[in-house]
Order: C-alpha cells, then structure tokens, then sequence
C-alpha cells in the first residue's frame, strides 16, 4: 500500500520535543567547564558529581538563552517560575533527579513558520524549558557495544549538567502526507534559530541538538490517535523518515483493526524504522516538585525587552535578503543553510569577495574538509579574511583555481595566509611572457601533426596542446593565457 | 481502613529501589499507616485560596556567572567510587529498556 | 591552671589571646577529656587529634587570630569536612572522605578553631534520640541510661560532658533545640538562609538549618557570628547584613527586659507537656517578668497541623535528597556480585545501607509525591506551611518573640519510643513551626525536672536573630546554668 494510499484514509498528528545543549562555558549550575572531548570525570565538581551537602546554583548565561531562545519562537517569558526535580533512578543521573521544570516553564506558547514548496505553516510552540543533560554511559562486554548484553557499563560526569533547552511543540495536526518533510524543515528552521542566537553549535550529529517525534493517526472526523515518542532521531533525514515510517507502521496496525499503544520507540538509523522502547503505561511516575534548593526565577521584565531589542534578524528572513543580494536559487541557498555557511560566508563577502567567489570556497574545497574532519566550518583553519584574499588572487590572475587550491591547503595548514603561502611554496602562475611562449613553442614543435590540425581551423585540438603546456609549467601558467598565446604563435587567433 | 496497603508499601519500596524484606514490609505498612493516618490530618484545613510555601526565603533570581572554576582531579572524582575503571565509574550492567 | 574544658568559649579564647594558654594546650585538654569519657557517652564518631593539633598549633603561631581562634569545635557527623570520614551516622557512607569542606567548616578553619571531630546523630539527621545513628547511640550525660535528643545528640551530649565547648549541630525539626533542651545546653537554629548549606547533607532542604551549640548564650552567639552570613555556593543563603546576636546577647546578660512583649502560644498550653516541663515553664515566664518582660497570650490556629505537615514536607524532599546514595559514586555497594544487575544492585546497596526510619520516610515521601496522592498530601502540607507562616508574621504584629517549652518531655529512656515512630515524632511538637516558617529559634536550659533538664524556647521573626539571643541571655542571667552530675 503507498504512502499516499494511507494519507487518503488517515490524518496524522505530529509534536516535537527538541532538546538543544547550550554553549555556556560552565555547566547548568556549576563552574565545571563544558568542553568537548576532556577526559572522562575531568570536568567534574562536588556539584555535578552529586556529592552529599553539595548544591546547585543557576548560570546565569543559560538563563539567558534559554529566554532569547524563547523569545526568537515568539514566546512569551513567564514572569515567575520555578525549577522542579524529576526524580527517577539512572546511573548517568548523579543526583538520580533531574533538575528541570514542570509545570511552570520558562517560556510558552509561541510559534515558528516554517515554508515548504512556497508554502507557510505555522508551528505552534508550547513550552521552552531549562534542564541538566545527563552523563555519558559507555557498555562494555556486549557484542556491539550497546546496552543489550552488555556485562557491565562505565560512568564518565562531564556532560552531566550541562544545560539543555527543551522545547516542545504544540501537536500540529492537519499536514496530511507533507507532515514529514515540515517536521524535518521545523527542526531545519529550529537550528538555523537557534544557530543565529549563537547559543548552541546546534550539532545534530554530534548529539548537541536532539530530536523526539511524537506521531499519531486518526480517520477523517474522528479524535486524535494515541500517540508515540519516538526518540533517537539524531539528523535532519531522520526526522523526515521517522514520522513516515511511524505513519506506516500505524496505518497498518489501525487497518488490521488493531490498536496503537502509548509508547516510546526508538529510531534507527540504519534501517529507517522504529522498535518499541518503554511501554508508558509502567513508565516512572516522576514524582516532580519544585526545587527546594534553588530558588525562583523571575526574569525582570525590563531585560527581557532588552533581550528581545537586540535579537538578531530572523533566520528566514536573513536568507531571503542574503538569496537577493547573492542572485542564488532557494535551493542553493537552503544548502548554504544546511552546512551552516551563512555567517562565515557573509563575512567573507564582506571582507572583499564576491558572493560566488565566498560560496564555491566554503560549499566546497572547505566544506568537504570540515566534513571529513568532522568540525564547524568555522574550525576548518581558515578565515573569511583568508578565503576572501584567496580569491582576490585568482581574481587577479596570479593564482589559477588548481594551483588556489594547492595554496588554501597551505593555509589550512597553518602555513600563513595565501599571499604567504604561495611565495613561500613558489605557486604563483607563470605570468613572463618569454618563458610561456618558449613552451608554447616547445609544445608546438613536439606535436606537429596537432599544430596542423589547429591551423586547419580545428580550434577544439589545441586543448592537447594546452594540456601540454600546463604540464611543463608544472599548471603554474594561466590556462586562458596559454591558449591564447598558442592560437596566436599558430596563426588563427 | 487502612490509608496504606502492603502491597502499597512493596510497589514503593520498589521505586525507592529499597530492596525490603517481607519482615520489613510487615513492620512498615502497619507503622507507615499510622502515621499517613496521622499526618492525613493536614487535609483538615481549608486552604483551597492559600497559595503553597516552597521555599521560606522571599528571594529570587540567585545566579552565579558564566565563569568556569577548578574542577576535582579524576583520582579526586574517583576516591570515593566502590568501583572504577580507566577513569570511569564501573557499574553493574544496567537493565535493557526492552528487556 | 583550672580544667580548661570547663571553661566558656568566650573564656578560653580571652586566655589564648592573651597567651596565658597554649590553643594546643586547651585542645589536648578537650582530646584528653574525649579519651577519658567518650567512651561512656559516645558522642563522637570520629576523632581528629591530629588535625585539632596542627590547626591549633598554627593559632599559637600567631597564623591566625579572632574572636574565637583556638577555641575547639565538634561538628555534627552530616557536615562535610575535606580528608575527614563524613557518615551523616549511616552506612552507606561508611569511611567516605569528602574531597571538599562545607562552607561553615571553612569558617571555623578560617576563624583558628581546631576541629576536636564528628559527632553522632540520628541517621541522616532523622531523629530526636540519636538511637538511629548506625554506629549506636549518644548516652546522655545527665543519666547515661537516657537518650541525649536527636538528631543532633552526639554534638549536645559533648558540649554537656565537658568533651568540647563548642558545636556545630543542624536543625530541620529541632535537631539542634531539642538536644540541646534534653542535654542543658543551649542550641540555636539561626534564620533558614542565614547560615549556609553547603556542605550540609541534605535531609530537607527547604527546612535544614545549621547553628552554633554551646554551654552559654553567649558562647552561642559567638559561634553563630563566625558562622552565619552569605555563601553564592548556596543559592537560599540571604544576602543580608547578619544581625549583630553578640551585642544582643551582652545587652541580655545586663538582665533588663523592659519593653520586651512575649508571646505565649495558646495551642501549645495544652495537655502536650509532662507536668515537671510545664512546671519549668511557667517559672520561667514569672522570672522574665520580673525582669520587665510582658506576657501576652497570642492563638497560632495552625500550629496544630505543623507536625502532619513537617511529616509530609521533610520526608518527601529526603525521598529526593537521598536518591543519591546508590552505590555508583560513593559509599557502600552491597551485593554487586558479577551477576546481577545495576537495578538490583542499587535496591540491595540501599536496603543494607539505610536504617528503618530512613526507609520509613523514604517510603512516605515516594508515596506523599505521587501523581495520584501530590494534592492530598504534599501540596497541601505546603499550603499548611503558608498559613503557618502567616500565623507567625500576625503573632509578631504583636509580641517581640514567641515562647514554648523547647520540647515536651525531658530526656527519656532508651528504647521507649522506638517503636512507635509517631511517638518519638512528639518531641519535635514544639520546634517544628519555626522550621516550617524559616525563622530563628533558640533553646536554653531553664530549670530541671525529676533531676534532668528543662528547655526553654524562644522563637523569633526571620532576620531577627538578635532578638533571641537577647531574651535567651536574660533569662539565662536570672535561672543560671545547669550542671551534669560528675561522669
């Protein structure tokens, strides 16, 4: 049965909760550092290890995001709330609660309009919250490394506490069959949010953003469906096939005349479908109440406004600007957003480039490196500034696009800027005249039986002799510069 | 009637992850019942209006700033720790959710 | 040179600033005494002759002066002291040494006082006799045969053998006013905020409340200076100005109370107290009067409902606070035996390393926070706490201080209440509103009963420590101080 065949006879309804981790310095209410990658149980502290007598104390930068992020969904910022324990037992949980909110969140009901084929939508927002993240648990003795057979498992804290935004949607009914890809564009629109408030890398493949996708199903007319969570949606793609593959899964249950059960389903990524998780009906009761150790938050209303004044341009309305200014498709420029490009390639125009020159950089040669090497563009060891001057060179004629190519390895290198890099590796392109007509020549000379086709008016051969040319200059010559100057010793031009 | 069952008292010790004893359960739920019967009374007053105490002091806002300070050394993380290994804490192997 | 460990801190610390006596002199002097009687009264879990030695060696020095450098201090075993076993009287935290000291030990280090060491309590600060320490209980030095109070027995049976002038105790039901009531000594719960937290293991966090335990008010007060005041570790400690409590307490020693008003809680002049308490009371009340004090009866309506709602309240945030003693970090880990699993692990470790009445209020707190039960029980226990409150700040439109016997029984046998959890839990009748409200509150010896001694308890508005000490000095002037037979 298609997937449209299915979107004839039901209607799903979708909510998300996202979870974002900050990019505070400090954890949620200690001064241990967040960086990535320490060794394990080095950022650690009474606090965060949960010893006996220690206790929390917010940061208050997170405080702060979590209301600018609130404020960029169009929240409203609750004028006094509190945090609540959550309290269940889990060994990456120190505490064995979690310090989060309940009822009285920091942020509600906003919005985020999301355009799929040139159509809005809009996303209500519930609720936007602050919370802890938990430690990390690693597995061992089990055949891959998962919890499932594992003999024992080992605790490393640094990531416990670090502060992390949740925010759930409100159920968004009504999508019918585009209810994947809006679910995948909200998330995309989320990021690029969020991104642009510079509080978070926003990383979804590095754990930095994460995804739950609760899907449900009715028949036209009729109630809502019960409900599933699917978790452990960890890309943009898998928000798309999770919410398809959960229609699927239900559709065929609910026409076998069966019946959904509340639950939590897990993701996975490498067969594009989901398996059960916890049944909720025996879920924990989380037992919430309001911390007693920290105490209320009540942002004054005077710095929210002033939060709210300094907000930067919205995502949507920045690429709408920048697709004008740049002359590029929406496509285009929707990857440009997908790799996170925007910013660093802004500054690049503004440090001199033209928009086509920053793009084929960053989309490019830089792209893929900081793919492979699994970082921000902005960490891939080279500047707008670098990049800009870079193509100031090809653009001048001193540097060809292969031999360009050869000298942004040198900068990513860490050999200096372009400039530097190209005297000291000796890559400028062979501008003298004389020694570029004597290879001409040369090249003439050892192939004349192509010379005579070029003469006889079969311009298309003189790419051989080019190509030949290039060689003996070691690509050091300006290939335009090379053809013109053959045609011209060979009569035709 | 009694305000606590046995089988209460089992299914709470169970989510306290307190592993009790029957002796214990029996002793608990009689003693637990008195004094759940006792402390019930606070449903005596009208307090539907009243709003709830969470916390005695009328203060707000307490943050500490953006800052990082000294963590503890991995040994110190560790010193305590009934098991570790290679920098981590070593735990009994954990339930599978879908076990 | 008298017996220094009979001598008041003020005293002792006048005799070391003036040099007429070595800090490592009065600290052997107190080890020895330990040495000598601890035994018989174990109000000590754990000494540390050598660390009490080497900080008392750096007061002689000259390292560190203040108003009480040199002078010796016990502090409650659920207060975490870097290098020194920490075992909040339990289990499960058996030899843990914690990596860091609370902020109210880094006071005392700050101020030159050597730390003679920890001192047993009811588990987890869960009690009022000390009978639930895991390692046995404190006797009490007035009759060995009888509990000393709880949960701070230990840090009050020390100060009454002699074995320490000074003591750190908390109070979250009235764990430092009804020892030190049971004991003869005096023990004073500052302003909830007004002494910091961390570093104190958690039993109820909203109503915890460390302070100063001592043989005088004014020792009290001292100790109480030197540990009060803001901490940005503890985000509920008041950015305030501490009241002055050592001037007030001198003020109290002239013995003038003119103008002062004292309130009288009708609803607890009921049938609550043993004859002998109530006896002590009221002649209590006629000495404050002749010192120009007025009586004023003033009707706290919801007093009666603070015990249900102290035993709804504290048990539910100790059901969360304790969530961490799981065998992962710390402490005991009882039956990991390769085979099972975390979840069972974790069940055996808590049920072997908790005592009964820690799991008892565990097992109330689970269920008073449950969805189904939230509303009934916690909810409305916070409710009761507002009105509580509310009963206080009216009372206080009135009169300067609120007074009560401290508690309702004077010192009883061991054994007695054990049974019947509800029954110990009468021994906090009198102290639980203040906790429930935030305010300060002090106990000082007042009179004896059938031999054993009688607290007097004097209950302030929040921030208004000053006030207590004041009247507590007065009256201590006029009854004077009480002495333990010889041990």
């Amino acid at each position: 049965m298609s997937y449209e065949e299915i979107l004839t006879r039901y209607e799903p309804v979708i909510g998300l909760e996202t979870h974002v981790e900050l990019g505070t310095a400090t954890k949620m209410f200690c001064g241990c550092k967040t960086d990535f990658g320490a060794e394990p149980n080095t950022q650690v502290c009474p606090v965060c290890l949960a010893l006996p007598g220690a206790l929390p104390v917010m940061n208050r930068a997170a405080i702060e995001a979590t209301i600018r992020i609130g404020l960029a969904l169009n929240c409203d910022i609750a004028e006094w709330c509190r945090m609540a324990r959550k309290n269940y037992f889990y060994p990456d949980m120190p505490k064995n609660f979690q310090t989060s909110q309940y009822d009285e969140p920091l942020c509600v009901d906003g919005y985020v309009d999301v355009e799929v084929d040139g159509v809005t939508h809009r996303i209500g927002i519930e609720r936007v919250h602050i919370e802890e993240d938990t430690g990390k648990t690693l597995h061992v003795g089990g055949a891959t490394g998962r919890i499932h057979g594992a003999t024992e498992s080992l605790v490393d804290y640094n990531r416990a506490g670090i502060p992390l935004v949740e925010i759930v949607t409100k159920p968004v009914p009504g999508l019918g069959g585009l209810a994947p890809e809006i679910a995948k564009a909200y998330v995309a629109e989320l990021r690029d949010i969020i991104r642009s408030l510079g509080v978070s890398d926003v990383r979804m493949e590095q754990g930095s953003m994460r995804c739950d996708v609760n899907t449900s199903l009715n028949r036209p007319g009729e109630e809502w469906g019960t409900r599933t969570e699917t978790k452990n949606v960890n890309s943009l793609r898998s928000v798309e096939r999770a919410v398809r593959s959960e229609i699927i899964r239900q559709s065929a249950i609910l026409d076998d005349g069966g019946k959904i059960h509340q639950e939590t389903r897990h993701f996975h990524e490498d067969r594009g479908d989901t398996s059960p998780g916890r049944s909720k009906e025996t879920a924990t009761d989380y037992r919430y109440f309001p911390e007693p150790d920290l105490v209320p938050i009540a942002p004054d209303p005077a710095w929210v406004a002033t939060l709210k004044a300094a907000l930067p341009e919205k995502p949507s309305a920045k690429r709408a600007r920048l697709r004008e200014e740049w002359g590029i498709t929406e496509l285009d420029m929707q990857s440009v957003a997908n790799a996170g490009a925007v910013e660093i390639i802004e500054e690049t125009i503004a440090a001199g480039a033209s928009p086509a020159g920053a793009r084929k950089w960053w989309m490019g040669e830089l792209a893929r490196r900081a793919n492979e090497l699994n970082v921000e563009l902005t960490a891939v060891g080279a500047t707008p500034a670098q990049v800009a001057a870079l193509q100031k060179l090809v653009d001048e004629g001193k540097l060809n696009d292969k031999l360009a190519r050869t000298v942004l390895e040198g900068v990513v290198a860490g050999e200096g800027d372009p400039a530097e890099v190209m005297a000291a590796r000796g890559l400028e392109v062979v501008n003298d005249t004389g020694a570029l007509t004597a290879a001409v020549d040369e090249a003439i000379a050892a192939n004349p039986d192509i010379a005579a086709k070029i003469r006889d008016g079969k311009i298309a051969a003189a790419g051989a002799l080019v190509g030949a040319v290039m060689k003996t200059t070691r690509g050091q010559a300006d290939a335009k510069t090379v053809r013109e100057l053959l045609l011209e010793r060979l009569g035709v031009s | 009637m009694a305000a606590i069952s046995r089988e209460e008292v089992a299914h709470l010790a169970r989510l306290s992850r307190l592993a009790v004893t029957e002796e214990e359960l029996d002793r608990f739920a009689g003693q637990l019942d008195v004094i759940l019967q006792s402390v019930a009374r606070v449903g005596e007053v009208a307090a539907e209006d009243i709003p709830p105490t969470s916390h005695s002091v009328p203060l707000t806002n307490v943050y500490r700033e953006d800052v990082p300070t000294t963590s503890l050394t991995q040994d110190a993380a560790l010193s305590g720790a009934p098991d570790a290994y290679e920098g981590r804490f070593r735990v009994p192997r954990i339930l599978d959710e879908e076990d | 040179m008298s017996d220094l460990t009979r001598l008041s801190a003020a005293d002792l610390a006048s005799l070391i600033a003036k040099r007429e006596v070595s800090a490592v002199e009065v600290a052997t002097a107190h080890l020895d005494r330990i040495a000598a009687v601890d035994d018989r009264v174990h109000a000590f879990l754990h000494v540390d002759r050598a660390g009490a030695l080497e900080a008392a060696a750096a007061v002689d020095r000259g390292e560190i002066t203040g108003p009480l450098a040199g002078v010796p201090i016990a502090v409650k075993d659920v207060v975490t002291t870097k290098g020194v076993p920490t075992t909040a009287a339990s289990k499960i935290l058996e030899g843990w040494k914690p990596p860091y000291d609370a902020t109210i030990v880094e006071r005392l280090k700050k101020a030159g006082m050597p730390i003679l060491g920890k001192t047993n309590m009811d588990e987890f600060a869960m009690g009022s006799s000390t009978e639930y320490s895991a390692y046995g209980p404190t006797n009490n030095p007035w009759d060995l045969g009888r509990i000393p109070g709880g949960s701070g027995g230990g840090s009050a049976a020390a100060l009454a053998a002699y074995e320490a002038p000074l003591a750190i105790g908390t109070d979250t039901g009235g764990s430092i006013r009804q020892p030190g009531a049971v004991t003869g000594t005096v023990g004073a719960k500052p302003t909830y905020g007004g002494t910091s937290r961390y570093g104190l293991i958690a039993f109820s966090s909203s109503l915890d409340t460390p302070g100063p335990c001592a043989r005088t008010v004014e020792d009290t007060a001292l100790l109480h200076a030197v540990i009060a005041g803001h901490d940005p570790r503890d985000s509920t400690s008041i950015d305030k100005p501490v009241p002055d409590v050592v001037r007030a307490a001198q003020l109290g020693k002239s013995g003038d109370l003119s103008g002062v008003k004292l309130g009288v809680v009708k609803e607890f002049s009921g049938d609550g107290s043993e004859p002998g308490v109530a006896a002590a009371f009221k002649d209590s009340l006629e000495a404050l009067v002749k010192l120009g004090a007025e009586v004023v009866e003033v009707s706290c309506p919801h007093f009666e409902y603070a015990l249900p709602a102290y035993y709804l309240i504290a048990p539910s945030e100790c059901s969360s606070n304790l969530a961490r003693f799981d065998g992962v970090r710390y402490g005991l880990r009882a039956g990991d035996d390769g085979n099972r699993s975390l979840e069972e692990v974790m069940s055996l470790t808590r049920e072997a390393g908790f005592g009964p009445e820690v799991k008892r209020r565990i097992i109330i707190g689970t269920y008073a926070l449950s969805s189904g039960y939230y509303d009934a029980y916690y909810g409305q226990a916070q409710k009761v706490r507002t009105l509580i409150t509310r009963d206080f700040q009216s009372a206080f439109e009135k009169v300067d201080v609120l007074v009560s016997p401290t508690t309702p029984f004077v010192a009883f046998p061991f054994g007695s209440r054990t049974s019947d959890p509800y029954q110990m839990y009468l021994a906090d009748l009198f102290t639980i509103p203040t906790n429930l409200y935030g305010g300060p509150a002090i106990s000082v010896p007042c009179g004896l009963s059938e031999g054993l001694p009688v607290g007097f308890q004097i209950m302030a508005p929040t921030l208004a420590d000053d006030r207590m000490y004041r009247v507590a000095a007065a009256l201590e002037s006029a009854v004077g101080t009480f002495t333990p037979p010889a041990l």
